[in-house]
């Protein structure tokens, strides 16, 4: 059903902005290129075939090795149309940049945060990028897969031999 | 040295009214916090022990009890709580997560809240039973009556310290236990038992 979806995209889009599209157990997805995501984006939302009135999950993907390494992912659904499509983007380890949704959705804002924290992804005019779980003094971007799966970073340490 | 510490009989009367008057602030953070409610409520019933009040500010209370996993981010407030309790003071480490950090071995969790804040008794279990928990508190009631609690040896050791003795921390905390409800059972009459018995 969602085909439809993937069809207006590619015909609305013609000059490469959507690298790749596929359908895996019903569930569609279209690789955007980075620099068109927040067009691509806009147009979703609005055009009335499509309708993607929510943005359910905004995330990212670390696939270390490969490039372009990260892959921001973003699930929308169509209430009125009650359809769904994933979209990827993917960006590179040097630059991780890519546009910011929250002026297409404004719910995208702590999603947005949270990628930003944990893989250091940066979204082009977010309004107040800044970690959202970790604490401002942490360093580094857990959820990367070159972070040591061990190192702590604490805030607070008691001196250890003392009663207190 | 010649330096004699005892316990002064009216020591001793203020531990066993301290040790049935626990005041608890609950440090809830994680599912632990069910097994807790379990423990408090009229079934397990912690109110046999005087331990039934929950004061919801540290400066109300004597008895810290860390229920569930602490982040490194909850550190500083925890230790926070911690300082803002009235002296002496006792700290129970309940579950696993807050005696060890538990299975959680990642760059957020803490491992254990003994990394900030001197814990008295580790209660292990995910979650642990009731049983373990009212057994944990009757183990903390036996040290504080022993006067071994952390915060009660750090006042010893800045009294003595205020009247100019030099102090080894071993002889305020005696090594022997009393004669408890969990002191260990092998002693001398116990050991003697079996050999006389293999003997004849």
């Amino acid at each position: 059903m969602a085909q439809l979806v993937l069809d207006t995209l590619l015909a609305h889009f013609r000059d490469g902005e959507i690298i790749a599209t596929g359908s895996q157990h019903g569930n569609e997805w279209a690789r955007v290129r980075p620099d068109a995501w927040a067009v691509v984006a806009t147009f979703l939302k609005e055009d009335p075939t499509t309708a993607m009135e929510m943005m359910t999950d905004l995330t990212c993907v670390d696939r270390f090795g490969t490039e372009p390494r990260f892959d921001v992912v973003m699930h929308l659904y169509s209430v009125s149309k009650k359809h769904r499509v994933r979209l990827y983007g993917g960006v590179s380890e040097e630059d991780p940049t890519i546009d910011s949704v929250v002026p297409v959705w404004v719910g995208a804002n702590w999603f947005e945060r949270e990628a930003f924290d944990l893989y250091g992804v940066r979204f082009r005019g977010h309004p107040d990028l800044r970690r959202i779980l970790m604490y401002p003094e942490f360093v580094g971007h857990p959820l990367r897969k070159d972070y040591p799966k061990e190192k702590r970073q604490p805030l607070v340490r008691r001196q250890m031999g003392k009663t207190d | 040295m010649g330096l004699e510490l005892h316990t002064s009989m009216l020591e001793s009367a203020v531990n066993w009214a301290r040790k049935f008057s626990l005041f608890n602030y609950p440090f809830v953070t994680a599912c632990c916090g069910m097994e807790f409610m379990s423990t408090a409520a009229p079934k397990y019933d912690i109110a046999r022990f005087g331990a039934e009040f929950p004061r919801f500010s540290p400066r109300q209370s004597d008895l810290l009890i860390i229920v569930g996993t602490i982040t490194e981010r909850q550190g500083p407030a925890l230790r926070r709580i911690y300082e803002q309790m009235c002296d002496p003071k006792w700290v129970i480490a309940f579950g696993v997560c807050a005696s060890t950090g538990g299975f959680y071995q990642n760059y957020s969790t803490m491992p254990g809240a003994d990394q900030v804040v001197p814990v008295d008794v580790y209660i292990p279990g995910c979650p642990p039973r009731p049983e373990q928990v009212l057994d944990g508190l009757m183990m903390l009631m036996d040290r504080i009556q022993r006067g071994e609690g952390h915060s009660q040896v750090a006042i010893k050791l800045e009294k003595a310290q205020k009247k100019g003795y030099d102090i080894p921390l071993a002889a305020i905390r005696p090594l022997p236990r009393g004669e408890g409800h969990h002191s260990p059972v092998a002693g001398p009459a116990a050991t003697s038992k079996v050999p006389s018995a293999g003997n004849k």
